[in-house]
């Protein structure tokens, strides 16, 4: 059958049958999934673009209707988004989502008792520019607990979400922090099989575009799925 | 080396960052072709439902083709979360076939994304239509899926609507694709 994708190396995409992941129990699919030919419907992709973003998107420390500045430790996230064969996903969405300085999503699901910021929402989006690359300034989120297991807390993490150039390219992912101490307890981080795969979600340390006297900076690059030149025949 | 970025859950709290309160609408009054609206349902493998997924669609126009990057009008994507009862709704128009690779035509489809706590990686599937047996028979995708399972990718007409239900497990376990 004719595929148009490389296939996904093991273990670099998280198996749904995770069982440290207690939410997967009664979710993941037990029968395997379904090889099929690449065809238009996979190879093309919905490109949503400009009339997803609202004003001031790309800056969530200071949202909307806010009266001040969100609280917690300023900082630009930045990256380049590009396929698995080096290039750029130009005018890419990118949604995030995150929990504020003390560990609260505004969400009326989030149960933990630690306060909400009247000047955050968590939520942010942004287009890639030509070359792929993309940033907005947030807060660094918190560590907050969760009810996987005993004394289970979520590494400080943003969610991000990726339309590339394919249906077969989409991407919802999370980035992690350096030297988080949480990380080799979060069963969605360890899920990643591949230990080099699971590193490519922490995120780094970025002195140069640290804005003296204002913000740090963390650089994080997200590699999505590209199309070969040439489709292959897959064993049937 | 392919240095993939990995997959991680969309988590409980993705309405915070993902809600798009009007694409689960992807056709108006002008839209060219058959109106329809496609309901189901979210169930995990105690037929529960799933009160926290999140379904995007991705489908062609009423021709067949699908719209291109930054085009007027129809844009062929929807999103929706579900609600309490994991039910979701999509008003749209019936795709046309679409060209495979090799000249020859797809069976009418929707494309459909599923996420939700609990699923570390996105999954694939696809939404058939009763009436297209002939077309379906003759789809290279439908080729690859055992006959015992195809039933779990079609719609069914319930009144003015068509419902699909996704089980992302047990008897009637939905199928999902390795794209």
């Amino acid at each position: 059958m004719q595929r148009v994708f490389a296939p996904l190396p093991d273990g670099v995409y998280p198996a749904n049958d995770t069982p440290a992941y207690r939410s997967s129990a009664r979710r993941a699919p037990r029968e395997p999934a379904v090889l099929a030919p690449h065809t238009a419907s996979e190879t093309l992709g919905p490109r949503p673009g400009a009339e997803r973003l609202v004003a001031g998107l790309g800056d969530l420390t200071r949202p909307a209707g806010a009266r001040g500045e969100a609280l917690g430790q300023r900082l630009l996230v930045h990256g380049r988004v590009t396929d698995e064969r080096g290039r750029p996903e130009r005018r890419a969405l990118v949604e995030v989502w995150q929990a504020n300085a003390a560990g609260r999503y505004l969400h009326d699901g989030d149960r933990h008792d630690a306060p909400l910021d009247p000047n955050f929402t968590g939520r942010g989006a942004v287009l890639t520019d030509d070359d792929g690359r993309y940033e907005f300034l947030t807060i660094e989120p918190g560590v907050y607990p969760w009810g996987n297991h005993h004394n289970a807390w979520r590494p400080r993490h943003i969610h991000f979400s990726l339309f590339g150039a394919a249906w077969a390219t989409r991407l919802v992912t999370q980035m992690y922090f350096p030297g988080d101490p949480t990380l080799p307890f979060d069963p969605i981080f360890m899920g990643i099989a591949d230990v080099a795969a699971r590193e490519r979600l922490v995120s780094h340390f970025d002195l140069e575009r640290t804005q003296p006297d204002y913000a740090l900076a963390f650089r994080f690059d997200i590699v999505l799925r590209g199309a070969l030149d040439t489709p292959w025949e897959a064993p049937a | 080396m392919s240095g993939l970025t990995p997959s991680q859950t969309v988590g409980p709290y993705f309405r915070l960052g993902l809600d798009w309160p009007d694409a689960w609408r992807l056709a108006t009054a002008t839209t060219p072709g058959v109106p329809l609206t496609l309901v189901g349902r979210v169930l995990d493998g105690d037929g529960l439902p799933v009160s926290d997924a999140l379904l995007e669609l991705w489908q062609a126009d009423a021709a067949g083709h699908y719209p291109s990057p930054g085009a007027q009008g129809f844009s062929g994507l929807g999103r929706c979360g579900v609600d309490a009862t994991g039910a979701f709704r999509f008003l749209t128009v019936k795709p046309g076939a679409v060209a495979t690779p090799d000249g020859g035509l797809q069976a009418p489809h929707l494309n459909l994304v599923v996420m939700a706590r609990g699923l570390l990686t996105h999954l694939y599937t696809r939404v058939y239509f009763p009436g297209d047996e002939a077309a379906q028979d003759a789809d290279p995708v439908l080729a690859c899926v055992p006959p015992a399972r195809r039933a779990t990718l079609l719609a069914r007409p319930d009144g003015d609507v068509h419902r699909f239900d996704i089980h992302l497990q047990g008897e009637h376990e939905t199928v999902f694709f390795a794209l």
